[in-house]
């Protein structure tokens, strides 16, 4: 048998084990979501997501991860930009330390944030003199979530400007383009599904962020309680209402999922 | 000489350990690397025991040879859960009644649980206790940064307790899931003051100030044990609870705060 296509079907050209083993990983993620659709109880699903407390948090998750969002934006798309497209020293560096977040358990970024923004942190008594007090506050939860979510915008957008490439650019700048007019005229509309899916990403980490917030901004309805600490919370009194929070959560999180593969397929086109 | 079969059955064993290690109860794992001739006893405990089990761990190791006791220190609710859903434990210790009813509700209790020792609520502050509390009165001032724990959790039902009985509103800046993350945020001085057990306030040494106060008495913590029918070591837990319950257990308990049991 020669390699290349069987007539028709493309051939994979894979050992029938392999299938075995990746029905397996498939799986190991698959059967936990089914089990939870399982438990939960769907007369009361309405009632549960739509109490005081859940539709509290729900808000506040939505608004806190737009505009956790939104700063990933305004702070990853430059960063990004300066990794993709310039050559400095200490970029290796800059780029692993930008990255650290994505393997850093969110516990210990929460700590790190304590340390920085708390009353007591390093930029404690400077906030002070102007009269700001982060923790406990919502811009707290931002602030973790925005913590936790860049990386995401950063390597995936610094992947899309790589595989974009230089040239458009270059033609642009000879053609006496100033940088600026580059950027927004030419590097922006050109990597702006790349960047779609990148906001989308990072809109869905700062969805589900738990552990920076729980240890930076606290825990309060309306506040600083996003939907992760309430469905932590419920889970206690009310399993119910926890199960149904997670739901939606997963359902959040396909969408989201889709979302991205959609609009990555129509960048690749 | 080392040959390609050795290395690969040293491969195997490690990996074969690596997953032992990542079996779901203390109890699997233990008894999986254990030596030989060894018995465990599996003792789940609310977390605020952590320190006088684990010294009443040592004593009970100590006369009962050839025994390893080991622990589970968490939230009572999620031991309860655990416990419920078929963890192999052999006694349960719960810091309220509540999640001790749910144990015993689903008929896995092996005789009735023993009280066996209070705590109370005590106010942890910083050490230079930047607002100025002495007492309960104080945690109403305005602009107080008071961190509590949520009505969901042991301490918060005792703190709403303690609210009721006095008629005060307190507003929390914070209401935590569990009471070493109320006592970590006055730690790093973000909270101006916080409610937790005194068991924890004399746990954290140096690191906070404690101010306990009369009204605490309104929410007393019962702190109560069981031995488990289906734990594979169901005898030896029922004399753990024992030693718990004995004058040398009460010593050890008092020393870290806890009250005697009502």
């Amino acid at each position: 048998m020669g390699r290349g296509s069987v007539m028709g079907r493309t051939y994979a050209g894979l050992p029938r084990w392999l299938y075995v083993s990746a029905a397996f990983g498939a799986l190991l993620v698959i059967l936990p979501l089914f089990a939870l659709t399982l438990r939960l109880d769907w007369s009361r699903f309405f009632e549960l997501i739509t109490s005081e407390s859940s539709v509290a948090a729900l808000q506040l998750s939505l608004q806190t991860s737009v505009a956790s969002t939104v700063v990933c934006v305004l702070l990853g798309v430059p960063l990004a930009m300066v990794l993709a497209r310039d050559r400095f020293a200490g970029q290796a560096l800059l780029r692993s330390v930008v990255l650290l977040p994505l393997v850093l358990p969110p516990v210990v970024g929460g700590i790190a944030l304590l340390y920085t923004f708390g009353r007591r942190g390093l930029l404690g008594p400077a906030m002070d003199v102007l009269g700001v007090q982060i923790a406990f506050s919502t811009i707290a939860v931002v602030l973790a979530q925005t913590f936790v979510a860049l990386p995401f915008l950063v390597v995936s957008l610094e992947g899309t400007l790589r595989t974009v490439g230089h040239r458009y650019e270059l033609v642009a700048a000879t053609l006496g383009a100033r940088p600026g007019t580059v950027v927004w005229r030419v590097t922006l509309p050109l990597v702006m599904p790349g960047l779609a899916s990148a906001a989308v990403l990072s809109f869905a980490r700062a969805l589900g962020e738990f552990g920076a917030t729980i240890t930076f901004a606290g825990s309060l309805q309306g506040v600083t309680r996003t939907l992760p600490l309430e469905i932590y919370l419920q889970r206690v009194t009310d399993p119910d209402a926890a199960i149904a929070l997670s739901l939606v959560l997963v359902v959040v999180a396909v969408v989201v999922t889709v979302v991205t593969a959609r609009i990555a397929e129509r960048g690749a086109r | 000489m080392p040959t390609k079969f050795t290395v690969l059955a040293a491969a195997v064993a490690a990996l074969s350990l690596s997953l032992v290690g990542c079996a779901s109860t203390p109890a699997a794992s233990t008894s999986a690397s254990a030596p030989a001739g060894t018995t465990t006893v599996t003792v789940f405990a609310a977390a605020s025991m952590k320190g006088t089990f684990t010294t009443l761990g040592k004593t009970f190791e100590a006369s009962h040879p050839g025994t390893t006791v080991v622990f589970n220190f968490a939230g009572s609710q999620t031991l309860a859960e655990q416990i419920v859903n078929g963890a192999a434990a052999d006694a349960f210790a719960s810091a309220n009644e509540a999640n001790m009813t749910t144990v015993t509700g689903a008929g896995l209790a092996s005789g009735q649980p023993k009280l066996y020792a209070t705590n109370q609520l005590e106010i942890a502050v910083p050490p230079d206790n930047p607002a100025g509390i002495t007492g309960w009165k104080d945690l109403t001032k305005k602009g107080l940064k008071l961190v509590v724990c949520a009505p969901a959790v042991p301490c918060g039902a005792a703190t709403v307790k303690v609210e009721q009985a006095t008629n005060t509103t307190l507003s929390p800046v914070s209401e935590e899931q569990a009471v070493t993350d109320v006592l970590a945020k006055v730690q790093a001085g973000e909270a101006d003051a916080g409610l937790v057990y005194k068991t924890d306030v004399q746990a954290a040494g140096n690191t906070v100030k404690g101010i306990e106060f009369d009204e605490s008495a309104k929410a007393t913590n019962n702190n109560s044990m069981v031995a488990l029918a289906k734990g594979p070591q169901a005898a030896l837990g029922l004399q753990f609870v024992d030693l718990v319950l004995s004058a040398e257990g009460q010593k050890v308990l008092a020393a870290a705060g806890f009250g005697p049991a009502a």
